[in-house]
Parts: structure tokens; C-alpha cells; sequence
């Protein structure tokens, strides 16, 4: 007993617990705004691109204001505003959604790296804020195993963690996310019922931007407090699948990007122990993991029937 | 992403039209570059630059003599066959982002041959090399398409996915077994002499790989529109349903795109082995695979567009080298262009969508 309890409150093993939380919480945030498109009927590839803008705003604001939850306010803004312009693209003209996520992904890329260079300037120090700071909530960051994963965190984490719940009302329990359902079913009767497929998908879409925004600047504002270009490195396109792990549904959600972060935060301890294995192969960890899962899960998961479909409302005659 | 995903009606499926619709594509596309080039004006004059002399240093950059032509042309190289690549992928309704894992792999399998076998007459050196580079990546681009096809994962993650792992492999083999013999850098020995291709325009970099792609580009071009294979395959890409139903083997013709796709990512990749840094290096592409999507998209996915739009975006990348270091604005610049120029190609409704508002209301 003794020597179980020793193990669990052993700091190398706490540490692990601590990065599986940091490093699961981005997807888990990312995810839960797939989830939203999805659930309309879009398939929000632009994930990507609204986390890596809003790390990027987030720190630039963070950087310059000097404070870390205004930096954080803004990256979910620019994330959500991203979302706008993607819905504009997919919504409203009807654009094939793949092909314009992708284009916004690499616009992104583009964009978020020549801003940083007309903020910082073309030297190669890269500048830093002082992340958010952990604040464990008394008593309960005692408990061995839940404390680390949940109570000795930072407050966004604490926020993060909150969202899950709170989306889980937001699409389980309440007439918006039955309208969503509904859109993302059988867009043409949610129109019979007087539902906007069109107003519906737009704000699914943006909330989607505004989560995954609010994702990215945890990654450069709680996790490392620092931007550096392309620093997502497909942690949006990891969310797709997390999602499909997850069915769709936020504890689902939650469940799967903490077991992603599991997978993550053990192969950066198994780098730092050199086990080995060449690096690279711990690297690769989370990409094959992620296929695996689409592997075991495609097909396996039923897709809203009207995701990827652009909708065109009937002419009224 | 389930079995039947959302690449079925997917791609820019090319509008099956009268007679004036390449014209007005071809338009539409020259209006989506001008209109890239001013919004990269725009941030330019914000830089605190002249846009004048800014786009004048890129234009001398991209086309101001004679080397810088050859440059340009040799930068075209692999961005055509990554274009290609991506190209027959949408032309088969499915999305190969992988083209990047391909590449590499490509150019590992390119240099490893090159290594092992440096005794061997050119004549027969230069064509294993480039052929194993181009089974390399089609071999690399079958696996995204046998998971599709067996297991309904969809391609889009998987090409992605598989692009991190075939980089972090590739570092690997180049830190380890294929490391150079002095074992500082992430890079293999340099391929001996016998491996170059020849010059095409002399004191220049430009080499005759330049030919073969603008023969591969014709040959893609006569493949595509006038082989029973490219009419099934587009079929297959406009509707899935339709080709199943009239007998065609969907499968099979999947599975060749991906290889096409595959072969022509690696390709690119021994490009730039052979071609441009003479050895296997950790960073080979800065995103050839990934710029070859807009490639793809600007050139309506046809062949002979898609060697336009890449030549374009090779000058636009060169130029922008030179107009970093004349005039301080960073090359960076040239992704924004290249993606804004997909962001107007592909929101071209929008005019349609004013010009309706504009009639009801």
C-alpha cells in the first residue's frame, strides 16, 4: 500500500499527470469546437489555422499589453472572427469546405509568421511572457492522482476544464443544440421548422473558432509562453480525429484528449529518460496514434447525414 | 469521415461547361493573383516599404536576368510535381496533402540509391534513382489509400498525419544509418558527380529535370484527357456513385491516383536531391508538398494550369528572397500572397452572390 502510494505521489509520476492535463487541454478545447461545426454540418478542417492564430494573437497581445488574460480574450476573438470568415466561404457561398479550411490553414501559416516578424522584427531571439502560473486549489491538489490531473493546474486550465460541462448543456440540453442537431441531420426540415440552416451553421462555426482560438492561446500563453511559427503542428487536425474518438459528445471529448495527452506527455518523459528508442519515434507517437484511431473508429461512428454539404435553401416560387 | 467521406462531391470539380468556361477560369484566376499582388501591396506600404520598389526588387528577383529566370525554372521544378500530385488526387475526388511525406521519402529512397550504387554507368544511375524516389512516394501514398479504402479513414488526417511521421523517419535515417560519414549534420554524404543531371542553360542551376517535368506535364495532360483510364478517373472524382454503377473498377482507379500522386511527390523529391542540394538533407522541402495544393487549385487542377500557376509561385518564392534582402520585407510575404490567391480563386461566388443581392433587392 505504502509503496503504491509512493508511486502515485512520486514527482516524476506527478509531473506526467500535470503534462497529460497541459498537453491534452489545446485538442480538448479544439475538439469541443469541431464538435459545434460538425454537429451543423460542417467539417471544420480550419481548426488548425484558428489554434495557430490564436496562439498568435494571444501572445502578441499578451506580449505587448503586458497582460496574459487580455492576450487570451483577444487569441479567442481572432480564433472566433477566423471562424466568421470560414462560415462566409462555407456558408454563405457554399465553397467546398475542405478545399477553403486548407486555404485558410495556409494562409494562416503565412500570416501568423509575418506577424510576428513586423512585431519582433527579423532577429532570431524569440521573445517570451511569464505563463500563466499554477494555482492549485487547497485540499483537493492533495488527492494522489486526480490533483495533479486536475487541481494543480493554471486557471485557464480550470476554465478549460469548465467548458466541458458547460458545452455538454449547451448541445444536450438546451433547444440550441437541438437546433444544431437538427441542421446537421436533415437541413431541410430544420427549415420547415423555421430554423436558419444558414444563421445555425454561422455561429456553430463561430463558436467553433472561438474554442479553438481560446486552444491556441493556452498552447502559447498557459503551456509554454512563447510563439513560435507553425507551433500547432496539427494539434487542429489531431482535434478531428479526438472528436471522432470522443463520438462527437464533450465527455467523450474530454475522455479521448486526456488519453491523447496520456500518449503525448509519456513519450516527451520517455525523450527525457532516453530509453532507447531514437527520439523520433517517440515524436511520431502522438501522429500514429491518431491514425490508429481513425482506423478503429472510422466508420464505426455515425456521421451527422447532411456533414461536408453545403446547404442552398429551396426558391420559394 | 465516414466510408463514403466528404471528398465524393468534393474537389473543384471542374464545371462540365460551354465552351467559354476555360477562358473565364483562366480570367477569374488572373484576377485572384492581381488582386493577392494588391492586398500584399497593402501590407507592404504597412511594413513602411514602397510597394513599387518592393514588387520591382521581387520582379528583378524572379526574372531580372538570366539566372534568376534559371532559378525560377528550378524552383518550378518540384512545385509543378507536388501540383500534379495533388492535382490527379482531386481529380480522382480525394484530397493527397501528403504530398510533403511523399517528397521526402522520395528523396531519401533518391539518395540511398545514388550511395549505394555510385560505380553504375549514368545511363543506367540516373533512371533507378529517379525511379525508386517515385515508387518510394507512391509506396508512401498507398497507405493513406489502402486505410481509406479498407477502413474508411479519411485520407485528409491520415496524408497529414503521415507527413509528421515521414519527417521525423526521415530525421531518424538521417541521424542514424544514413548519416553523413563526418556525422555532424542531419544530412547524408554528397552524391558523386555521376548521379548530376546536365545543365540546360549554362552557369546556371537549372538542369534538364526542368525537360522531363514539362514532359511528365504533357504527359499527365494526354493521360488525364485522353486515355479511357483519365476519363474513368474523372469520372470517379464528379460522381463515385455514377462510375459504380456503369462498371468501372471505383477501387482500383482510387488506388492508381494515389500511386500517380504518390510517384509524382517523389519525383519532386529526387528533383531537389539531384538538382538543387546534391544530397539528402533533413529540411528538403519548405512545404513544396503543401504549396503544391495551391498550385493545384490555381491551375484548376489541369495540367497544363497547374505548370503556369507553379511557375508563377516559383517566381513569386525566388523573388521574394531578393526582396528580403533589398528591401527588408520578409519572404514570408510570398505565403500570404499564395494563399491569398487561393482565398479569391476559390471566392469568385462572391460576385455572383453581390450581383443577386443586388438584382432582388
Amino acid at each position: 500500500m505504502d509503496t503504491i502510494l509512493a508511486f502515485l505521489t512520486d514527482p516524476v509520476f506527478v509531473g506526467f499527470l500535470q503534462a497529460t492535463t497541459r498537453l491534452a487541454i489545446p485538442i480538448l478545447l479544439a475538439a469541443l469546437g469541431g464538435m459545434f461545426a460538425e454537429r451543423s454540418g460542417v467539417l471544420n478542417i480550419g481548426l488548425e489555422g484558428m489554434m495557430l492564430t490564436g496562439a498568435f494573437v494571444g501572445f502578441v497581445t499578451a506580449f505587448l499589453t503586458g497582460n496574459i488574460w487580455f492576450g487570451v480574450l483577444m487569441g479567442t476573438l481572432a480564433g472566433g472572427g477566423l471562424g466568421l470568415m470560414l462560415a462566409f466561404y462555407t456558408v454563405t457561398l457554399g465553397t467546398n469546405q475542405v478545399v477553403a479550411g486548407i486555404a485558410f490553414n495556409l494562409l494562416v501559416v503565412g500570416a501568423t509568421s509575418f506577424g510576428y516578424r513586423a512585431v519582433f522584427g527579423m532577429g532570431t531571439a524569440a521573445p517570451r511572457v511569464t505563463s500563466l502560473e499554477t494555482l492549485p486549489i487547497p485540499i483537493l491538489a492533495d488527492v494522489p492522482v486526480l490533483g495533479p490531473l486536475l487541481f494543480q493546474q493554471t486557471a485557464l486550465v480550470y476554465l478549460a476544464l469548465l467548458l466541458v460541462p458547460l458545452t455538454w448543456v449547451i448541445i444536450a440540453r438546451m433547444s440550441a443544440g437541438t437546433a444544431i442537431v437538427a441542421v446537421g441531420e436533415h437541413p431541410q426540415a430544420a427549415e420547415t421548422l423555421g430554423i436558419s440552416v444558414a444563421r445555425t451553421r454561422i455561429f456553430c462555426l463561430i463558436g467553433s473558432g472561438l474554442l479553438a482560438g481560446l486552444g491556441g492561446a493556452f498552447l502559447s500563453l498557459s503551456a509554454t509562453g512563447l510563439f513560435l511559427d507553425n507551433m500547432t503542428a496539427g494539434r487542429g487536425y489531431i482535434a478531428l480525429a479526438i472528436l471522432l474518438l470522443g463520438r462527437r459528445h464533450p465527455w467523450g471529448i474530454l475522455l479521448a484528449a486526456a488519453l491523447f495527452g496520456g500518449a503525448d506527455a509519456l513519450q516527451l518523459r520517455g525523450q527525457g529518460l532516453g530509453i532507447g528508442v531514437p527520439y523520433q519515434f517517440l515524436v511520431m507517437l502522438p501522429y500514429v496514434l491518431t491514425i490508429l484511431v481513425l482506423i478503429g473508429f472510422a466508420g464505426k461512428v455515425r456521421d451527422p447525414a447532411a456533414l461536408g454539404q453545403p446547404f442552398r435553401r429551396a426558391k420559394a416560387e | 469521415m465516414s466510408a463514403e467521406p466528404v471528398s465524393t462531391p468534393a474537389a473543384p470539380a471542374r464545371p462540365t461547361g460551354r465552351f467559354g468556361d476555360a477562358g473565364r477560369r483562366v480570367a477569374a484566376s488572373i484576377i485572384a493573383v492581381l488582386l493577392a499582388l494588391a492586398c500584399g501591396a497593402i501590407l507592404i506600404a504597412l511594413w513602411g516599404v514602397n510597394p513599387v520598389s518592393a514588387y520591382g526588387a521581387l520582379l528583378n528577383g524572379a526574372f531580372g536576368n538570366l539566372n534568376s529566370i534559371a532559378e525560377t525554372l528550378l524552383r518550378a521544378i518540384p512545385l509543378t510535381c507536388t501540383g500534379l500530385a495533388v492535382a490527379f488526387a482531386f481529380r480522382a475526388g480525394t484530397f493527397n496533402i501528403g504530398a510533403e511525406g511523399q517528397l521526402m521519402f522520395g528523396g531519401a529512397a533518391a539518395a540511398a540509391v545514388g550511395l549505394a550504387l555510385p560505380h553504375l554507368p549514368p545511363l543506367l544511375l540516373i533512371p533507378s534513382m529517379m525511379g525508386s524516389a517515385m515508387i518510394a512516394g507512391a509506396l508512401w501514398s498507398l497507405l493513406p489509400g489502402v486505410l481509406k479504402l479498407r477502413f474508411g479513414a479519411n485520407e485528409l488526417i491520415t496524408t497529414i498525419m503521415l507527413n509528421y511521421v515521414a519527417i521525423h523517419f526521415i530525421s531518424f535515417l538521417l541521424y542514424g544509418p544514413m548519416q553523413e560519414s563526418a556525422g555532424y549534420l542531419a544530412q547524408t554524404d554528397r552524391l558523386d558527380r555521376a548521379t548530376t543531371l546536365p545543365q540546360l542553360i549554362e552557369r546556371t542551376r537549372l538542369h534538364i529535370g526542368f525537360l522531363i517535368v514539362l514532359g511528365v506535364v504533357a504527359l499527365s495532360h494526354f493521360a488525364l484527357w485522353h486515355t479511357s483510364w483519365g476519363y474513368k478517373l474523372r469520372v470517379v472524382g464528379l460522381n463515385a456513385r455514377v462510375a459504380l454503377n456503369s462498371g468501372m473498377a471505383v477501387t482500383a482507379l482510387t488506388v492508381s491516383a494515389f500511386l500517380v500522386s504518390g510517384a509524382l511527390a517523389g519525383l519532386a523529391g529526387y528533383m531537389e536531391v539531384v538538382g538543387v542540394q546534391r544530397r539528402m538533407i533533413e529540411g528538403l522541402s519548405p512545404g513544396f508538398g503543401y504549396t503544391g495544393i495551391i498550385v493545384a487549385l490555381l491551375g484548376g487542377t489541369s495540367p497544363l494550369g497547374v505548370l503556369a500557376a507553379a511557375i508563377l509561385f516559383a517566381a513569386l518564392q525566388v523573388g521574394a528572397t531578393t526582396m528580403e534582402t533589398a528591401e527588408g520585407v520578409p519572404s514570408t510575404l510570398a505565403t500570404i500572397i499564395q494563399g491569398l490567391v487561393v482565398l479569391f480563386v476559390i471566392g469568385r461566388g462572391t460576385i455572383d452572390l453581390a450581383l443577386r443581392r443586388r438584382g432582388s433587392a
